[in-house]
């Protein structure tokens, strides 16, 4: 493939979509039209190319594939396809992505018109002053309502949807439309090719043998083989050891890469951390003035407590989180130490869909067995002394006499949903401690209802009741805003009189009672009758505000050993000592990992 | 052959007139001809292995259906003259006739399979006969010339109280007994019992008959043993014993266990394929018998306990142990002269504390 040297040929764009509205598969038919990959090695949804990001139907991390496409003028155009993370928790990796690009395809599916991710994604393009085209998926469905949804593009987004092409990604009918649209509605990249080198890092990730491969677009300037190049939020400086842009099955290398362009550096890069999302990558001896506007520090918003359900893989977990780390700076973590759960880390993520991924793969592609300890979020506190402190662990939460002020994280948040289930939706979010702010008609039967919310209500199952009151139609959004002053508790869980360190939560007030009660209940279902009776206390301060208890068992006998069958009798013993491997012996109380994750998940 | 050490011999019966409802014992339905053939196939296995016993007992099943063919089996077997031979007899096929031919070819113990004085209890049970047939089968023994005979209860069965147990309990303890097995009763898969929606008294209940029985035979002279075993004074059954104090005993016949040379062994629940074959086939089930753990786990059902020193001879921690005792509440386990000890209360929890003592 030939390298696009005018950057009036070169168009950089990206997919806006909600999940399974089609993104990997419109990819994927570009991607052959255009020849970039043989018919014959084409996987499905070649992008997507973590195991988990093709179950899930989602993409975690960004990637970025070269194309060159001859257009009905004649000319050969390179096209840089942008995939973006399609969820919330990823919403500063998208704005960076997004800005690499001068336009975004919009997918929205013509039987289910436009969702809340959509939007907001939309939404973030238009502020990156992106050209939106829109491209209207699924057209074979019986289902298809290709003129509603390009009039809810004009109403809710408020751009012409007029020529928007009707395709369907799944049976490759009209793919071509959608690649002349991009020749001729997204602009190409201005920038000198000559001016003092700004290039912005989109995306990164470890490479065993190179390093870390920086993925970049050239904003300004030229980069080449050999460069001393500086990252100028970090100040690390590198050698470009390898420079190229990225082919659909693997790296081509190239000997520099110009403005406008969009490729891929390795330089011996060692830390992850070294190449931050969004900082400018410049030369070390003849530096940009200024560095792209954009960048920020990406904070975790979630933690949980990770904690290896055997004791002696704790090496293996922090191996795991190691070299997860290597390609997911956002993941943090840090050593802690449980009485109930032993050696394990205080791990912070972006947001829940990022926790669960974490953990998921954690399981998964590191084959551990792990206990986590209810999520929670950063609360900031104002001792009386005027200290202040952030928590993220409810083992550190302060004395209530030492506490002048707390405070809480608030979310602002958009759900999308039919407006039969307003009502029910409401319900959920006065339940939450919402706070209403508007509600917005899209048409006559979907509505917009934007609350203000307490993050620490929507950590929890937010999505799943969401879901369940709205029978599986709603989705949601959100953006952290900032943080409220509230009414806040730390509830402690007593087993046999002891507080249990790795069950204790900060909560509202107002949810005290109610959740207490329900832990407790849960605890009880989960843990086995022991030797003696076990009360299950929770207690805010040293008040208790719910009890139960677990009788003593009686009865665990096997009264017939007969005919010298002592198998039965083994069996046993190796059932106990099998279940023993998956207790935890809290003082004299022995509880399974289960009840540690039954009550992450209370129902409501 | 067997370096002076004392052989026990199990032969499974597997032969009853019809299943009771709660048993998973293996049996199929009694006929003339079959017995035959399971006859000549235990003596073939007897010959085979060539050992002499000191205890036998016919277990099933139900043994005392082939009275006949157990008297040509113990023709042909090698047996010492102080040996304990018993065989589980039914109520329902009591007469003077089997009762002399079994005195007269060596049978020394007998055990009824009364189950309950409770007419109501009994039928329930589906068991054939009432607690009148029962009575007058022991007393027909006893005046036939047995001097060793016991009789199975089963307490925690549908209806079941206290105070029914206790008047079973007065009716056994007024006859001629040496020997009472009471055993709780545990519902099995696959038996009708399973799938039938019963009246069980629930788990407290089912604790305090049993602790009552406890307390009641040992103030009429019958002593706690095991778990499930009461006797008078030197009547212990030698043969059981045997399996809770890891000593060697060879099982024949289908669906039994062996811990035989120094292997533990069983043979499969198939009457025909143990006729069939010359010698019975055997799998089996454990490498390495007679450890530290399985001595633990069989000799603390015995009211005499676990010796430590023992427990330590076979490679057990005795240290460990007895710190593991003093975890555990002093009402189930205790310490006594180096022996372990389980409580009545111990005994009820017994797989949980067996566990815990050994570390699990």
């Amino acid at each position: 493939m030939e390298l696009g040297s005018y950057p009036e040929n070169i168009r950089n764009f990206c997919i806006i979509a909600h999940i399974d509205h089609g993104k990997s598969t419109l990819a994927d038919r570009i991607l052959e039209l255009t020849k970039t990959v043989a018919h014959r090695d084409m996987e499905e949804q070649l992008l997507d190319n973590m195991e988990l990001e093709r179950e899930r139907g989602i993409t975690i991390k960004a990637r970025a594939v070269r194309l060159s496409y001859k257009a009905k003028d004649g000319i050969d155009y390179t096209f840089n396809l942008i995939d973006t993370p399609g969820h919330v928790d990823f919403n500063y990796e998208v704005s960076r992505s997004l800005n690499a690009c001068e336009g975004a395809i919009l997918i929205v599916d013509a039987s289910q018109g436009i969702e809340a991710q959509t939007l907001a994604n939309t939404y973030l393009a238009i502020e990156q002053d992106l050209e939106v085209v829109p491209v209207i998926n699924k057209i074979d469905l019986p289902s298809a309502r290709p003129d509603e949804a390009k009039e809810e593009i004009e109403s809710v987004i408020g751009i012409p949807a007029d020529d928007a092409p009707c395709i369907s990604a799944k049976m490759g009918i009209n793919i071509e439309a959608v690649l002349e649209q991009i020749v001729k509605c997204v602009p190409h990249p201005k920038g000198d090719k000559e001016a003092k080198l700004k290039a912005l890092i989109f995306d990164s990730y470890y490479d065993a043998y190179k390093g870390v491969i920086v993925h970049i677009r050239v904003k300004e300037g030229t980069v080449r083989l050999g460069n001393k190049i500086r990252m100028m939020a970090t100040g690390a400086e590198f050698l470009v050891m390898e420079i190229g842009y990225m082919g659909a099955t693997g790296l081509i290398a190239a000997e520099e890469l110009r403005a406008g362009e969009v490729g891929y550096i390795a330089a011996s890069i060692k830390s992850i951390g070294d190449t931050k999302v969004g900082d400018t990558v410049t030369l070390a001896d003849d530096p940009a003035e200024e560095p792209l506007a954009g960048y920020r520090n990406v904070n975790p918003m979630v933690f949980s407590g990770i904690y290896p359900a055997d004791g002696s893989k704790y090496g293996d977990l922090r191996d795991a989180l190691e070299k997860l780390r290597l390609n997911d700076a956002s993941l943090s973590f840090d050593p802690e130490t449980s009485i109930a759960l032993g050696f394990g880390f205080r791990c912070g993520f972006l947001g829940l869909l990022h926790m669960d991924i974490i953990q998921e793969r954690l399981e998964r592609e590191y084959n551990l067995d792990l206990i986590t300890t209810a999520p929670s979020v950063v609360y900031r506190i104002t001792k009386t002394n005027g200290e202040i402190m952030l928590i993220d662990n409810p083992t550190n939460y302060p004395d209530t006499a030492e506490i002048q002020l707390a405070e809480e994280p608030m979310v602002c948040t958009h759900i999308f949903s039919p407006s039969e289930f307003v009502g029910s939706i409401m319900e959920l979010c006065q339940d939450r401690r919402g706070v209403f702010k508007d509600m917005k008609y899209l048409d006559e039967k979907r509505v917009d209802i934007h609350y203000e919310l307490p993050l620490n209500e929507i950590v929890y199952d937010f999505f799943d009741a969401l879901k369940s009151r709205s029978r599986g139609y709603a989705s949601y959004d959100y953006e952290i805003v900032g943080f409220a002053p509230s009414k806040l508790v730390k509830l402690d869980i007593l087993l046999n009189g002891d507080v249990v360190d790795a069950l204790s939560f900060i909560v509202h007030t107002d949810k005290a009672y109610p959740r207490a009660r329900r832990i407790t209940e849960k605890l009880k279902e989960n843990i086995p009758r022991q030797l003696f009776e076990v009360p299950i206390q929770a207690a805010i301060g040293g008040k208790i505000i719910a009890r139960e208890t677990i009788k003593a068992l009686r009865k665990d006998v096997l009264a017939k050993c007969y005919g010298g069958d002592i198998t039965r009798k083994k069996k046993l013993l190796e059932k106990q000592k099998e279940g023993k491997k998956r207790m935890r012996q809290l003082g004299t109380v022995s509880v399974p990992q289960e009840a540690f994750m039954a009550v992450l998940k209370l129902d409501e | 052959m067997n370096n002076g050490k004392n052989i026990g011999l199990y032969v499974h019966v597997p032969f009853c007139l019809s299943k009771c409802p709660y048993c998973d014992f293996y049996s199929v339905k009694y006929g003339n001809e079959a017995a035959k053939l399971y006859k000549s196939a235990v003596i073939r296995n007897i010959s085979h292995y060539k050992s002499k016993f000191d205890t036998v007992y016919f277990g099933g099943g139900t043994p005392i259906l082939l009275w006949k063919e157990i008297c040509e089996i113990l023709e042909k077997a090698d047996i010492e003259s102080s040996a304990e031979i018993t065989v589980e007899a039914n109520p329902c096929l009591a007469n003077e006739e089997i009762f002399k031919a079994l005195l007269k070819a060596g049978v020394n113990r007998i055990s009824f399979g009364v189950q309950s004085l409770n007419d109501n209890e009994l039928k329930s049970l589906g068991r054939r006969h009432s607690s009148f047939t029962a009575i007058n089968a022991i007393e027909l023994a006893h005046a036939c010339g047995f001097g060793n005979i016991s009789a199975d209860i089963m307490l925690g069965t549908e209806d079941q109280t206290a105070a029914s147990v206790t008047d079973t309990l007065k009716g056994l303890a007024s006859l001629p007994l040496t020997h009472i097995s009471a055993y709780m009763l545990k519902i099995e898969e696959n038996t009708p019992y399973a799938k039938t929606r019963l009246k069980l008294p629930d788990e407290d209940e089912v604790c305090e008959i049993y602790l009552n029985t406890v307390a009641f035979l040992e103030a009429k002279g019958l002593n706690q043993y095991e778990i499930s075993n009461f006797a008078r004074e030197g009547y212990a059954c030698a043969h059981n014993i045997k399996y809770w104090n890891c000593e060697e005993y060879l099982g024949i016949g289908p669906a039994s266990h062996s811990f035989y040379k120094g292997e533990r062994f069983f043979v499969k629940r198939d009457i025909n394929a143990f006729c069939e074959s010359e010698i019975q086939k055997t799998e089996l089930e454990e490498k390495h018998p007679a450890s530290a753990e399985e001595y633990a786990m069989l000799r603390l059902r015995l009211c005499d306990g676990l010796n430590l020193k023992e427990y330590e001879k076979r490679g057990g921690n005795a240290k460990k142990m007895t710190e593991n005792i003093k975890k555990l509440p002093r009402k189930l386990v205790f310490l006594k002269d180096g022996n372990v000890l389980l409580t009545s209360e111990g005994f009820l929890l017994s797989n949980t504390v067996i566990g815990r003592l050994l570390g699990y």
